[in-house]
C-alpha cells in the first residue's frame, strides 16, 4: 500500500483556511520526494462540508476524510480529537500535518498524545531524511536555535506548521474522492456537556491579511506614540499593504496582537517589509526574514535588525515615516 | 466549595537574553552561559488564576514542576507568590522529555499527590500556554489527555457561572471563542487572563516555611519508563544550528527626503505600485 501524508484541514467560519493550502502544497512536495507512489490525503472537521471538500481536491488531496455534523460546527477539542485520531489509527497516515493555528496547536497535540505519537511544534520546515522519515525543523530559544526533530519510532509522525511559513502553490487538481466518516459511534461524545463550545466570535477582516500582503510597514517601540502610528497605518493603507507590529509596540497599546509578527505572532513573507524602531530581537526576525526585500529605520546603528536588512537607515523613525509618508502622497497626486 | 488548584510552572532561561544563546560546535549543544533563570512568565497568570480563585473560595494551591533539582528556585519563588505547597519531580529518569514525555510524568505526580490526600482529585489544572524558551505550547493540551479531561488552550477569560462551572474565552487569530465547562479541566492560560501580583516581602518570608517535596523516579512507581525522558519520547532530537539569516545591507544616507525617495524607488523596483 502506497504511504500517505495527512493534512488536517481548518475551517473558519466555514472556509478552508490558507494555512490548509500551504500544508497541501508541502505536502506534495514531501510526497513526490518520497517516491512509491506516495500520496497526500486530507481530514475535514465540520458541518455542510461538500463545497470545502471540493477545494482540498482542487489542491491535490487525492482522498478525503470528512466528519459532518451540525454538532461539529465549531472546534472542539473533546470532539474533534477522537475523531481524528481514530482515523489516522485506523489508516495509518506516515505523515500528519496540522496548522499551527490557535486551534490546531491545541488540536495537533491532542491528537498525538491519543495516538502516543511525537509532534513537532510550530516547524519552519519540513523535510525528509535519507531514510524518507520526517525531519522537522523547530525554532527554540524565540528562533535563535533552530533543531531538527524526528519520530523515528512512531507513526504518524506529526508537526504543526504556522501560516506563512510555506506558499499556497496552484491548485493542483486531483478529483474529489471523499469519505464521509461514520459518526454513530461518538454519539455519546457529541452530545457530552462537560466542555461545550458556544459560539465563535471573529473580528471582520479590516484592510488586507497580513500575510497576503506584499507590502508590509512594521513598527516597534521606537515609532514612539499613537500618533506616529496612525501615520505608520496610513503609509501602509496607501501602498496597499498592511501594518504589523512587535510585541513592544503591541504592549504600549498603539495595536491589536492580531498584527504583532513572530514567534508568539505570524510569519509573514512580503515583497517589500519596512521596518521603523524596531530593535531586532530575534523572536521578531524569525517571523519576517523570508521577506523579498528588507528596509529598516532604527536610531542605533548597532541594531540587530540591521544585521538582515537589504537597506539600511540609521535615523530617526518617526522623522524618517513622515518624509516617506509625503513622498508617497507626492507621487499619488 | 473549595478549589484545589495545581498549576504547573516551568524555570526557563531570561527570554531578554535568548540572543545571547550560542550553539557549542563540537558538542552541539545549546550554550546559555550566563543567563538566568526565571519562573517561565506566563506560568505567573496560571498562578495567578489559581490564587484568584482560592481567595474568592478556600482550597489550595498546589505548584508542580518537572526540572532539574535548580528548579526548587523557581518553586520557591512560586510559593512567595502565594501557592501552599510545591513538587519538584526530579531525576535523570526524566530528562530529555518531550512534550508527552514531559505530560505524563506530570501526570503521575500530579496522582501521586491526589493520592497523598487521601485520593481528593484537583478541581483544575492550570498551565503557562507556553514556555519562553521552547515554545511548544503542547503540554496543557497533552496533560489534559493523560488525565482524561477536557482542556482547553489560550485562554483569555475565566467566569464563574455556577458550583465548579465557567464561562471560558479562548483566543483565535481573529477574534475569541466561548465555552460553556465543568471542573475538572486543564487550561492553558494566556497572558492577557490577569495581572500576576508582585512578590511580596511577606510572601518570601512565609516561603521558607511551605513544603517544597522533590520526587525522584522511585516515588512515581505507577510511572511506567516506556513513556519516561528521553528514552520514552515519541520525538528525538537531531543537529541544532543557529540559522543565518544576515543580508549584507546597504546603508541609505542623504537627508530625510532623499532617503524617502530612496525608498520609494526601492518600493517601485520590487512591483509596488504607487498612485496607480
Amino acid at each position: 500500500m502506497s504511504k500517505k501524508i495527512w493534512v488536517h484541514a481548518e475551517l473558519s467560519d466555514g472556509k478552508i483556511t490558507n494555512v490548509t493550502f500551504e500544508l497541501l502544497s508541502k505536502a506534495l512536495d514531501l510526497a513526490k520526494e518520497m517516491g512509491d507512489g506516495a500520496e497526500v490525503e486530507a481530514t475535514l472537521i465540520g458541518t455542510g462540508l461538500d463545497g470545502e471538500a471540493g477545494r482540498l481536491a482542487e489542491f491535490g488531496a487525492k482522498k478525503i476524510y470528512a466528519a459532518d455534523d451540525p454538532r461539529l460546527k465549531l472546534y472542539s477539542p473533546v470532539t474533534y480529537a477522537p475523531i481524528l485520531a481514530d482515523l489516522a489509527s485506523t489508516h495509518s497516515p506516515e505523515i500528519y500535518v496540522f496548522g499551527a493555528t490557535a486551534a490546531g496547536s491545541a488540536l495537533g497535540p491532542t491528537v498525538a498524545a491519543r495516538l502516543k505519537t511525537g509532534i513537532a511544534a510550530h516547524c519552519v520546515d519540513l523535510q525528509l531524511n535519507g531514510e524518507k522519515k520526517l525531519k522537522a525543523l523547530v525554532p527554540s530559544f524565540g528562533g535563535k536555535v533552530i533543531g531538527e526533530i524526528l519520530c523515528p519510532g512512531k507513526i504518524p509522525q506529526m508537526a504543526s506548521v504556522k501560516p506563512g511559513i510555506f506558499v499556497k502553490k496552484e491548485p493542483a487538481l486531483a478529483p474529489k474522492a471523499v469519505e464521509k466518516v461514520d459518526l454513530r459511534t461518538y454519539a455519546k461524545l457529541l452530545d457530552a456537556k462537560a466542555l461545550e463550545p458556544v459560539s465563535a466570535v471573529r473580528r471582520p477582516p479590516s484592510g488586507l491579511p497580513l500575510n497576503e500582503a506584499q507590502v508590509v510597514i512594521c513598527g516597534g517601540f521606537g515609532v514612539g506614540s499613537q500618533e506616529n502610528w496612525n501615520r505608520l497605518e496610513e503609509l501602509a493603507r496607501l501602498l496597499g499593504g498592511a501594518a504589523a507590529a512587535t510585541r513592544p509596540a503591541v504592549d504600549e497599546g498603539w495595536t491589536g496582537e492580531h498584527t504583532m509578527v513572530g514567534t508568539s505572532g505570524q510569519s509573514i513573507r512580503p515583497k517589500v517589509y519596512i521596518g521603523f524602531g524596531i530593535s531586532g530581537a530575534t523572536h521578531h526576525i524569525c517571523g519576517m526574514n523570508e521577506s523579498g526585500v528588507i528596509v529598516s529605520v532604527n536610531r542605533d546603528e548597532e541594531a540587530a535588525i540591521f544585521q538582515v536588512s537589504d537597506f539600511r537607515v540609521v535615523g530617526d523613525g518617526s522623522v524618517i515615516l513622515s518624509a516617506l509618508l509625503n513622498a508617497v502622497k507626492a507621487e499619488m497626486e | 466549595m473549595e478549589y484545589n488548584v495545581a498549576v504547573c510552572v516551568k524555570p526557563v532561561p531570561d527570554p531578554k537574553h535568548y540572543d545571547k544563546v550560542t550553539i557549542d560546535p563540537v558538542r552541539k549543544t545549546i550554550t546559555r552561559e550566563g543567563i538566568p533563570t526565571l519562573l517561565n512568565p506566563v506560568d505567573k497568570n496560571a498562578l495567578e488564576a489559581a490564587l484568584l480563585l482560592r481567595e474568592k473560595h478556600s482550597g489550595s494551591v498546589t505548584a508542580v514542576s518537572m526540572a532539574p533539582p535548580n528548579a526548587a528556585e523557581i518553586l520557591r519563588e512560586a510559593l512567595a507568590i502565594g501557592a501552599d505547597e510545591a513538587y519538584l519531580l526530579s531525576d535523570r529518569a526524566f530528562g530529555g522529555a518531550d512534550t508527552l514525555a514531559t505530560s505524563y510524568t506530570l501526570f503521575h505526580g500530579l496522582k501521586k499527590i491526589e493520592a497523598l490526600r487521601g485520593g481528593k482529585p484537583f478541581d483544575l489544572v492550570l498551565c503557562g500556554c507556553e514556555s519562553a524558551d521552547g515554545a511548544t505550547a503542547q503540554v496543557s493540551s497533552q496533560l489534559g489527555e493523560w488525565l482524561g479531561w477536557p482542556h482547553l488552550w489560550n485562554v483569555f477569560s475565566l467566569e464563574e457561572t455556577g458550583e465548579k462551572a465557567f464561562s471560558i474565552k479562548t483566543k483565535l487569530e481573529n477574534g475569541h471563542m466561548e465555552w460553556n465547562a465543568k471542573l475538572p479541566l486543564v487550561l492553558g492560560v494566556a497572558r492577557e487572563l490577569n495581572k500576576p501580583r508582585f512578590t511580596s516581602v511577606m510572601g518570601i518570608m512565609k516561603a521558607k516555611n511551605k513544603p517544597l517535596t522533590v520526587w525522584g523516579r522511585e516515588d512515581l512507581p505507577d510511572a511506567q519508563d516506556t513513556y519516561l525522558g528521553l528514552k520514552g519520547s515519541p520525538t528525538q532530537p537531531g543537529e541544532i544550528f543557529t540559522p543565518d539569516m544576515k543580508r549584507s545591507g546597504e546603508v541609505l544616507r542623504g537627508t530625510p527626503e532623499e532617503i524617502a525617495a530612496r525608498v520609494v524607488s526601492v518600493l517601485r523596483a520590487n512591483g509596488v505600485a504607487i498612485g496607480g
